[in-house]
């Protein structure tokens, strides 16, 4: 069987976020980290091929730091890794994403019976790849998945929806989003990173998936960022708690009206 | 051209969301001179229509089939691109739903149109549409544009107003070839739960490692029935054990933007207030006076929770 | 000359960190106030390969270098010097001599099930009368037939109430003083071994000291570690690396203190603006990151020079002299910094200030390391 994880490199949640001058957001000094989604679904990725058999390869779309991102998920286990790595996808929005992985996946890389990716990534939050590659490779898709199994080439996934959960049976091939609680993710192990330095890791330009610049053209573009406006502490409500609870319902009622 | 408002409906229920989504294509369509279209899909639906009227709808087309009863994003985004295929649309909007964030997408993809999703405010100015959308959770916002004929939005439920008006408010059929399913669902489980949806409420009341435990919960629930709130969690109470995931706010959890946030026993960690900073007004109850959900709440209460909420849920049975 | 990490080294500081912060620190509180030996987390480690980070992939071990080790005992440390001190003992004082000295047999056996984690390992060596005057052993070990009778006390043993393995060093012919010291592997498994009195410590409380008992404990005589009269360079050759290994500990300890007291510092308000705004935090804070970064550069040329198989006792006593001084002063200070609330246990300041003395006492003393590079650049 042949296991795609799709991945993103992003800022560490911990953060903290800086506009630069030119409106952009800066990465200077920033703690690189595999999006923690992705990281859900390159496990459940292993987990997948350590029970069914077969290889995973882990598939990205970055710069040179990304290679990074690949050799943390060879080390959790994954066989092989393909690093999309294009100076014209700089930048590139999700539909230049997803347009350079499925060329990927329907040619050098066809051949899968399972797609994972996160659900969304934490830095834009946008979580548009994994639909737009469901439907440039015509899959079947679950997203936002706590629960997975396969068997008998059969794959069920519970996955969220508002106010509760759905269970659904996919044809294979598929694509699955994973929503955290899918899986407790392991650490690489030391011999694990060992190993991972020796794994296959191969990087392409576009000219290699037979890709145009203008195949790539992001149709979603930023015009400037700025920080959201600062909340400023409030009032500080004190004395005896009958008081401060009394206080804190009339201002609710008449300064907020909000109840 | 027009702007579509993509209607969402559960077992023949509108959700709020489209509502929001159809006051905001109204504002939009009559700032840029466009008509406003609503397409509704489903099975035994065509009496929603009538609901639809009341926000301002040009046009309603309705997708009735049996073989759309159960949403899936395949199916769905087939009969939407049908659609887009033949109205041309300068804008569509989605909620940022679960329905939302998934079809929008497929559909996006299929139409190869660019999609800003997760959208704070949209605005028209200069002949064009400008999208501003969080990004890191929050800790910054972005404004963008999209290139080309269509452009697609998800907008975050809870941000924009609901406002009735007056629409032309014409029905018509719609019936494009519907494909077959590569999904089947087997099962659907709702929480049994009478509070609102996370993401919908108006109120939300979350606790966290202040709790002491799962038990502490109760306390929540007990301030969330009286206030008909919806119950959140921090991640330290999630990781815990003492909550399920879903009710997890931050930037690893919802992100959500009610009028009231009640947060008890949070601490305030910046991967929390990514999920909540947009809520319009705060209240922080926590024992620790330097807590940091302190220097964001708009109303502070630095005591112990075992004895502000009992007190707080008293007083507002009172006013009931 | 570089000072980058290298791909490995950067993803093993990243797991480590990950690891400590998701599984060492909710619950290293505990761990000390209960004197709660972390057991899940170090069979956790054991699998991770932290248990025996330089030992060869052919024994079990990680395969990788004495800076990774360093790296990883820092990042464990960070959050609980406890834990630390735990997988310090296993990789420096047991995995290391077995792999230096061992014969094939015993690297098979006794290096692979400590490196893996399966089994826990400590090293016998301190008595009452013989803490670094090592020569002065009142241990016997005495040959009798194919058997080792060993006889004797160890004291201040870390891990020796849950070792499994032990790399102990007895007198085989007190006549010879330090000549006459020979270095065992004993599987403490046996009718002849017992524990004796558990210390009840200032810090690292996670961690067992013990005292271990040998009445007639025979050992196979294969059990030898190295040469017979060879054990007094086993002893110092272990103990030069474990001061890389509490070193590592103590620019934990050291971080740990920086960190936490300059985060209180850029949230705690007085007269109007946080304290970190203050020239008298700000010189403290300055002068303890000097004083870390430069603990951490010693620390990794130790481990350095160690890597390349050249001599690194000096090194490796500036590099724990530096570290331990570091890391006292960084909690000392760092309690300053959170003044009433630093004193009290809501913060783990007053966890790392009781840590970071035994740094500045075991595996040598400050006023040994002074001794030991004193007599390196005298001689």
């Amino acid at each position: 069987m042949k296991i795609v994880a799709c991945i993103k490199q992003t800022f560490d949640t911990e953060a903290k976020i800086v506009v630069g001058g030119d409106g952009q957001i800066s990465d200077e000094g920033v703690n690189l980290i595999v999006n923690p989604y992705d990281e859900y679904a390159v496990e459940e990725a292993i987990r997948t091929k350590e029970k069914d058999g077969g290889e995973v390869v882990v598939v990205t779309v970055g710069g040179d730091k990304a290679q990074e991102a690949l050799r943390y998920c060879l080390a959790m286990g994954a066989d092989r890794a393909v690093l999309i790595n294009d100076p014209a996808l700089a930048g590139a929005d999700s539909r230049a994403v997803s347009v350079a992985l499925a060329k990927l996946l329907s040619e050098k890389e066809a051949g899968f019976d399972i797609i994972f990716t996160g659900k969304e990534s934490v830095d834009d939050g946008v979580g548009q790849v994994p639909s737009r590659l469901a439907e440039k490779l015509d899959l079947a898709q679950a997203n936002v998945v706590t629960a997975f199994e396969l068997s008998d080439g059969k794959a069920t996934a519970t996955r969220e929806i508002d106010g509760g959960s759905e269970t659904l049976e996919l044809v294979l091939p598929a694509l699955i989003s994973a929503q955290k609680g899918l899986n407790e993710v392991r650490y690489p192990s030391l011999p694990g990173i060992m190993k991972a330095k020796r794994k296959p890791l191969e990087v392409l330009a576009l000219g290699d998936l037979g890709l145009s610049v203008d195949d790539v053209a992001s149709k979603v573009e930023l015009v400037a960022a700025e920080l959201p406006p600062a909340r400023k502490a409030g009032q500080r409500l004190t004395g005896e708690v009958d008081e401060v609870v009394a206080k804190l319902v009339q201002l609710l009622q008449d300064e907020a009206k909000v109840i | 051209m027009s702007i579509v408002v993509c209607v969402e409906q559960r077992d023949g229920k509108l959700r709020k969301i489209t509502f929001e989504a159809l006051s905001e294509g109204k504002r939009l369509a009559t700032a840029s001179g466009e008509t406003l279209k609503a397409l509704l899909i489903g099975s035994g639906i065509a009496g929603l229509a009538d609901e639809l009227k009341k926000y301002g709808v040009d046009e309603v087309a309705v997708v009735d089939n049996e073989a759309l009863a159960a949403y899936t994003s395949d199916v769905y985004a087939a009969v939407l691109a049908a659609y887009i295929a033949q109205e041309n649309p300068a804008l569509v909007l989605f909620g940022h739903s679960a329905v939302g964030k998934e079809l929008a997408p497929r559909t996006a993809a299929k139409v190869d149109c660019g999609l800003v999703s997760d959208c704070l405010a949209v605005t028209f100015a200069d002949g064009d549409y400008l999208f501003s959308h969080p990004v890191y959770a929050g800790k910054a916002i972005g404004s963008y544009k999209v290139v080309g004929p269509v452009r697609m939005a998800t907008l975050r439920p809870n941000v924009f107003a609901v406002a009735e008006s007056e629409g032309a408010g014409a029905v018509v059929d719609f019936a494009p070839e519907i494909p077959a399913a590569k999904v089947t669902i087997t099962g659907v489980d709702m929480a049994s739960s009478d509070r609102p949806e996370l993401t919908e409420a108006d109120i939300i009341c979350s606790g966290g490692r202040g709790l002491g435990g799962p038990e502490g919960f109760a306390l929540i629930e007990g301030l969330a029935d009286v206030l008909g709130a919806a119950v959140g969690s921090s991640r330290a109470a999630v990781d815990a054990g003492w909550r399920e995931h879903a009710a997890q706010v931050g930037q690893t959890g919802k992100v959500v933007s009610p009028n009231l946030y009640v947060a008890s026993g949070i601490s305030g960690a910046i991967q929390h207030l990514a999920g909540m900073g947009s809520s319009k007004v705060i209240v922080g109850i926590n024992k620790d006076g330097e807590a940091n959900i302190f220097n964001v709440a708009d109303y502070g209460i630095e005591g112990d929770l075992n004895k502000v909420i009992p007190a707080l849920i008293e007083k507002l049975k009172e006013l009931q | 000359m570089e000072f980058v990490y290298t791909d490995e080294e950067r993803m093993m500081l990243q797991m480590a960190r990950n690891f400590a912060e998701k599984e060492v620190k909710p619950i290293a509180k505990e761990v000390d106030k209960e004197h709660k030996f972390p057991a899940d987390n170090v069979k956790k480690m054991g699998e991770l390969g932290l248990m025996g980070v330089s030992v060869p992939v052919d024994y079990e071990g990680s395969g990788m270098s004495n800076i990774c080790y360093a790296i990883a005992m820092e990042e464990i440390s960070r959050h609980c010097a406890s834990t630390g001190v735990i997988m310090s003992v296993n990789n420096s004082l047991a995995c290391d001599p077995v792999k230096i000295f061992g014969n094939e047999e015993q690297k098979k056996k006794y290096l692979a099930d400590m490196a893996s984690g399966r089994k826990l390992g400590c090293l016998g060596l301190t008595e009452s009368n013989a803490g670094s005057d090592a020569a002065n052993l009142a241990t016997t070990a005495v040959l009798d037939g194919d058997e080792w009778i060993i006889n004797g006390r160890k004291i201040f043993i870390t891990n020796g109430n849950e070792a499994d393995y032990c790399v102990l060093i007895a007198a085989t012919d007190k006549s010879q003083g330090h000549r006459g010291i020979s270095a065992f592997i004993v599987d403490l498994d046996n009718p002849g071994f017992s524990v004796g009195t558990l210390e009840d410590k200032l810090g690292i409380r996670g961690s067992s000291t013990a005292e271990l008992v040998f009445e007639d404990c025979r050992i196979p005589k294969e059990n030898l570690l190295g040469e017979v009269g060879k054990g007094f360079k086993v002893a110092l050759t272990t103990l030069d690396g474990g001061r890389i290994g509490i070193a590592s500990q103590a620019l934990g300890i050291a971080r740990a203190s920086i960190e936490d007291a300059a985060a209180y510092a850029k949230e705690r308000v007085q007269f109007g603006k946080p304290i970190a705004k203050l020239q008298a935090i700000q010189w403290m804070l300055a002068d303890l990151s000097t004083h870390y970064e430069a603990a951490r550069l010693l620390t990794h040329r130790a481990a350095y020079l160690k890597d390349q198989g050249q001599p690194f006792g000096k090194e490796a006593a500036m590099a724990k002299l530096m570290a331990a001084e570091t890391a006292m002063k960084a909690a000392t200070q760092g309690i300053q910094i959170l003044g009433g609330y630093g004193y009290t246990t809501d913060y783990p300041l007053e966890r790392y200030f009781r840590d970071a003395k035994i740094t500045e006492i075991y595996e040598g003393t400050s006023e040994i390391m002074r001794l030991v590079i004193a007599t390196n650049i005298l001689k």
